[in-house]
């Protein structure tokens, strides 16, 4: 069927992937905790790494006075506790708002470089068949470590803090989009249309750049929406575990239920809140994911 | 077959000798001198120095990764500088509670998700597919230690119904053991059956969707039949390659699950390896655990020997 | 029509096996049009064959699904009925429809590769139909596969019971399917297709099959061909159609030879004849020559124990300009490979390639760039053919621009070659989406003109387009030949195609040339075994097609 105003490819995908319910409601829920995360200071927040120790372990909704030293001397200042204290009398309702920020950086930032590393290393080794068995065996190397054991063991040579986590989630995403782009490099080659441009006279890079890569950007976009998510929830799980950011620089979903856990049985809703906020970011994100899947990638969509 | 299996076998070398250069080099290459981050803050020089001769950090590179890989084979996996024990006999003693979570995982989530894949696929489209679909995408999206301390919650503590934490060895009584097992692996399944359930349903519906299943009903079979003898066969091999893939969630979900149930296995020995800097136990447990993954793997390789005719040696 | 009195009294009872009536049926909302088939009516009487014949799209595939009761979800029958035996399987239940398909009516697909179950054997295949519908024990069941079997011709049926699909060929395949629809003697046959994903020799042998058993048990077969030459080989009777309807339907010899409709005559005019016309020798200067061309695929192995294939060996060919060489062959017989060792494609493992007296076989990559516009090729699958995210006009200028042509210059080409292949030049800022098959096929021409090539290959150019299509297309290629003197490389492996087009024919077989000569010597007097297979095997070989 033709449309009476011609209409790119382009142009059709996006009206189809705006058009999907996954990918609206998904991507409301993201946008509002993007937005949560930058306006934090003016959510009703105070500094996340205050501490007082005459509010240790409050319950939610409680009203206190935090006794701050500053360099003018100590200052009483009334708080509101919202969701609680911690052990140090940190107020668990600032810290949970600014830890969106963290999670949401080591995601993005996750998703960027190991898309950006394995579409690289994937085009290599998908168009230069000369580098293509040794680099898929170090891929498969790497992927035979589970990829939190290899997060874990990535950490542990570092120092604790945001790079490391990144890297250590990075190191075992990267063989995964290697594969992914390799597999589709190999199958659009193939394509009479690459061949066509092939016999055109097309130079290698603008055939990379022009006629491969253009057809892997949905299945690519789909996969880093998913990297993402798998991020958030390692960078929780080192975080939590006492292996990723520590709690008393800056606060994580991840650190603020790692601190909570002695004392869970008496203030369980330390971990529960962090904890819900945490499934509904990522659940966001996969619906997000999952639309855009549906609607950028069909053939994708069918086979996973 | 022997030829066949000898043939996997031999592929698995490279694989298992690039896990092992990446775990040396890993401590090796970090920035600043092992020694000294194994010494910790307050280690006197001297200390320092015994600890680099100790770990052979003198001799050359390649020397190191010889003696190294030749102590493995020996079943010498070094000894913990935390435990001060042997490796080997640490991970001996931790054994039996991370293989009881993990059978008890397996056994409840292939039990669970492999139905549910199926009867979501051949119901495709109507309520029940989607529940299966919206119970898979929330399965992936909560972090397992957060279910743990939900059903802690819940069960443990509002319910009274189960304990709290630990583990209870199964020589002192079943009762016991599958009782403090119930909630670690309900909990570690969650996002193992949403996983498989996805990928099964995934399976079963391209499967659906073949002309064989059209010459199947051509021939005037009934549907249930259509769908245990001719989907289901063929469905098998991508749904155990799944199973496979799943392991390696199963594996990184045992250390976090151990840690939140406080089970003493060697998922716990991991996490308070790395908190310690504990680097032969670290370099031993990764070594072990991508070993049981591959070997994994590899058998359900050689299992398409038995589920597809067309894959014959 | 009219059957003799003494005969009418059986005939009245039963006359038909199948009568469609009226049969519409929707597609839904989002369709190209509201029904995918509308007033469809014919019928299929005992022992006879009836062909519905018809291009892609004309609801053929429809019609046969509707009878089985096997229609996807998403087209509903809005009207009319199926009656098989005077029942009306539109309004039977769905374990009365189970109980009459393998039964009273069976099906056999076109695509012999998929249509079996790969992990299951080919007599547990058969004797699943027995165990749906009799009460036969396991060994009974395995007799009575055994014994189908051996009526279709499959060799050594005791053993092959026992075989999985993919150790069978194609053929032998499609008669395992045959042996399922026929093992309890159904009254009507469905087939769809059939032989169209099969090599033209196992489709004869096929053809030959279905005749054989249909008059050995009175079935009664409802035969779905886009191909023509079937239809002269096998129908009793014709029924055409277009767009969901049916244009005209009456005996073979009425519809081919003496076609009333419009449609139908159009149809039957279009299909290439296997009498190649009068061709003028060309004496061209040579613009390509292949000397000893061997290409193998695969590795020799560590141990010497890896798989080699040969695709295409010591193959010589050459062509002139302003000629057409047709290559043609069964699948395997390595005719593409050889195109696609001449357009470099890939590299020839021994041999050499002479273009205009410079060796290309050898080449590496960034020598042989500037002679890449000397030879283009046109590939079979318009839907693959073009960049789905460039548009037209990028399309066509990148091969002169990588030469060096400036933008607004490529583009007035890329206009005037539009209009030269039957399109708009103002079409250039569309997608490849909203063209159909054939305008893409004139698109990809086109392109390979964008940089005046010396040599055309054309890789089975023609063969995934409808047959009116196809001899539109097939007349632009042979303008464009003559037009600009081109030494044209026609890659087929339909001999129709290229009795019309080539001025000389290379005969290949298993990766060798077995025969070559001028056209119409090849088709009157061929000298090799396979070449008269491969004449013999050509459907309606010796039907008259039209009027004339």
């Amino acid at each position: 069927m033709t449309e009476a105003v011609a209409l790119s490819p382009t142009q059709l995908t996006l009206r189809r992937v705006f058009g999907h319910p996954s990918v609206l409601i998904g991507g409301s829920l993201v946008l509002v905790i993007c937005l949560m995360a930058i306006f934090a200071p003016f959510l009703g927040t105070i500094d996340p790494n205050l501490n007082s120790t005459s509010t240790r372990l409050k319950p939610p909704g409680y009203e206190g006075v935090m006794k701050i030293y500053t360099d003018e001397g100590r200052v009483k200042v009334p708080v509101t506790y919202r969701l609680g204290s911690d052990t140090l009398g940190r107020d668990v309702y600032s810290r949970v708002i600014y830890g969106a920020r963290i999670s949401l950086v080591v995601g993005v930032s996750v998703a960027a470089i190991s898309i950006f590393l394995g579409m690289i290393i994937g085009l290599v080794a998908g168009y230069f068949r000369r580098l293509d068995g040794f680099i898929m065996r170090i891929m498969d190397g790497l992927m035979a470590i589970p990829a939190i054991l290899l997060a874990i063991a990535v950490v542990s040579v570092f120092n604790a803090g945001l790079t490391s986590v990144i890297i250590a989630i990075v190191v075992p995403e990267v063989p995964r989009v290697v594969r992914l782009v390799r597999s589709m490099v190999l199958s659009i080659r193939e394509e009479p249309y690459v061949e066509a441009a092939i016999t055109a006279g097309t130079r290698v890079h603008l055939l990379l750049i022009r006629h491969i890569l253009p057809n892997t950007l949905a299945p690519l976009i789909v996969q880093g929406t998913f990297i993402v998510a798998s991020a958030i929830i390692v960078e929780a799980i080192l975080s939590f575990l006492g292996l990723g950011i520590p709690a008393d620089e800056v606060p994580t979903w991840g650190n603020i239920m790692g601190a909570a856990r002695e004392n869970f049985q008496l203030h369980p809703h330390q971990i529960l809140y962090p904890g819900v906020i945490l499934a509904v970011t990522v659940l966001a994100v996969n619906m997000l994911g999952d639309g855009l899947r549906d609607t950028l990638d069909p053939r994708f969509a069918k086979r996973v | 077959m022997a030829y066949y299996l000898l043939k996997r076998l031999i592929a698995t070398i490279p694989v298992m000798l690039v896990v092992a250069v990446f775990i040396f080099l890993l401590l090796r290459l970090t920035p600043g001198d092992p020694a000294a981050m194994i010494a910790g803050d307050f280690a006197s020089e001297a200390q320092v120095a015994e600890i680099r001769e100790k770990l052979g950090l003198n001799d050359p590179l390649l020397v190191q990764f010889g003696i190294w890989i030749g102590n493995i084979f020996q079943g010498d996996l070094g000894e913990s500088f935390f435990f001060k024990k042997q490796v080997t006999d640490l991970i001996m003693a931790r054994i039996e509670p991370t293989l009881s979570l993990s059978v008890v995982t397996i056994i409840l989530t292939v039990s669970i998700a492999v139905p549910m894949g199926v009867v979501a696929a051949y119901r495709q489209g109507t309520w029940l597919d989607r529940t299966v679909m919206a119970f898979s995408v929330l399965g992936f999206s909560i972090p397992v230690f957060v279910i743990g301390f939900a059903f802690i919650y819940i069960f443990s503590l509002e319910l009274k119904w189960l304990p709290v934490q630990g583990y209870q060895r199964l020589s002192e009584g079943v009762g016991g053991w599958l009782k403090h097992l119930i909630l670690p692996s309900l909990a570690l399944s969650v996002i193992f059956v949403a996983f498989i359930a996805r990928m099964t349903r995934t399976s079963v519906l391209e499967v659906l969707g073949e002309d064989y299943i059209r010459t199947a009903r051509a021939k005037g079979q009934t549907e249930t039949k259509v769908l245990v003898r001719h989907a289901l066969r063929n469905a098998a091999v991508p749904i155990v390659t799944v199973i496979g893939f799943a392991f390696a969630i199963l594996i990184g979900g045992v250390v976090v699950t151990e840690s939140v149930f406080n089970i003493p296995g060697l998922g716990l020995l991991t996490v308070d390896a790395v908190l310690n800097r504990d680097f032969p136990t670290i370099q031993a447990v990764v070594l072990l655990f991508s070993m049981i993954y591959v070997l994994i793997n590899l058998i359900i390789d050689l299992s398409y020997t038995v589920l597809d005719p067309r894959i014959r040696y | 029509m009219n059957a003799d009195p003494s005969e009418y009294v059986l005939e009245v009872k039963n006359q038909y096996v199948l009568e469609v009536k009226n049969l519409t049926v929707s597609l839904p909302k989002s369709g190209d049009r509201a029904n995918a088939i509308e007033n469809i009516s014919f019928g299929v009487k005992p022992g006879e064959i009836v062909c519905v014949v018809g291009e892609s799209g004309s609801g053929k595939s429809v019609t046969a699904s509707a009878v089985m009761g096997l229609l996807p979800a998403a087209l509903k029958p809005v009207n009319g009925e199926t009656l098989l035996d005077g029942e009306n399987t539109l309004a039977a239940s769905k374990s009365r429809l189970r109980d009459l398909r393998g039964t009273r009516m069976a099906m056999i697909f076109q695509e012999p590769m998929t249509a079996l179950n790969p992990v299951a054997r080919v007599g547990e295949q058969i004797a699943e139909v027995l165990e749906i519908h009799t009460t036969l024990s396991a060994s009974e069941r395995r007799r009575k596969a055994i014994e189908i079997m051996e009526s279709v011709h499959l060799p050594d049926p005791e053993k092959m019971v026992d075989a999985y699909p993919h150790q069978l060929s194609g053929g032998q395949r499609q008669r395992i399917m045959i042996a399922t629809a026929l093992v309890l003697d159904p009254a009507l046959l469905i087939a769809d297709e059939p032989t169209t994903a099969l090599d033209v020799t196992t489709q004869a042998q096929i053809l030959t099959l279905v005749k054989e058993m249909q008059e050995r048990r009175g079935t009664g077969v409802l035969f779905i061909t886009h191909d023509f030459g079937v239809v002269a080989e096998i129908a009793d009777r014709v029924v055409v159609m277009q767009n969901g309807r049916v244009v005209e339907q009456g005996t073979r010899d009425e519809v081919l030879m003496n076609p009333q409709q419009p449609y139908t005559q159009m149809l039957v005019a279009s299909v290439p004849s296997m009498t190649p016309p009068e061709r003028d020798s060309v004496g061209g200067d040579m613009a390509i020559e292949v000397v000893k061309l061997d290409k193998e695929y695969g590795t020799k192995g560590l141990f010497g124990n890896g798989r080699v294939v040969l695709a295409a060996s010591n193959v010589d060919l050459h062509v002139r300009k302003g000629e057409t060489l047709g290559i043609v062959g069964e699948s395997g017989s390595g005719k593409s490979t050889v195109a696609r060792c001449i357009a470099r494609l890939i590299a020839p493992t021994s041999g050499s390639i002479s273009l205009h007296g410079t060796e290309i076989a050898t080449l590496p990559e960034s020598k042989l760039r500037p002679h890449r516009r000397k030879v283009q090729i046109v590939f079979q699958d318009p839907y693959r053919s073009l960049n789905p995210r460039r548009n037209i006009g990028l399309s066509l200028i990148e091969a002169p621009m990588n030469f060096g042509m400036a933008k607004p210059e490529a583009m007035a080409k890329a206009r005037e070659l539009m209009e030269l292949v039957g399109l708009q030049g103002d079409a250039l800022d569309r997608f490849p989406h909203q063209f159909s098959g054939g305008q893409r096929q004139r698109i990809c021409i086109a392109r390979a003109l964008m940089v005046e090539p010396e040599v055309l290959i054309a890789d089975e150019a023609v063969s995934a387009l409808d047959v009116s299509v196809q001899a539109q297309v097939l007349d632009l290629l042979d303008d464009i030949r003559e037009r600009y003197n081109l030494a044209m490389l026609f890659i087929t492996h339909d001999l129709r195609v290229a009795a019309q087009i080539c001025d000389r024919l290379i005969v290949m077989n298993k990766g060798v040339v077995v025969e070559q000569g001028l056209t119409a010597q090849v088709f009157s007097s061929p000298s090799h075994e396979y070449t008269r297979l491969l004449l013999d095997a050509a459907p309606g070989t010796d039907a008259q097609f039209g009027a004339g």
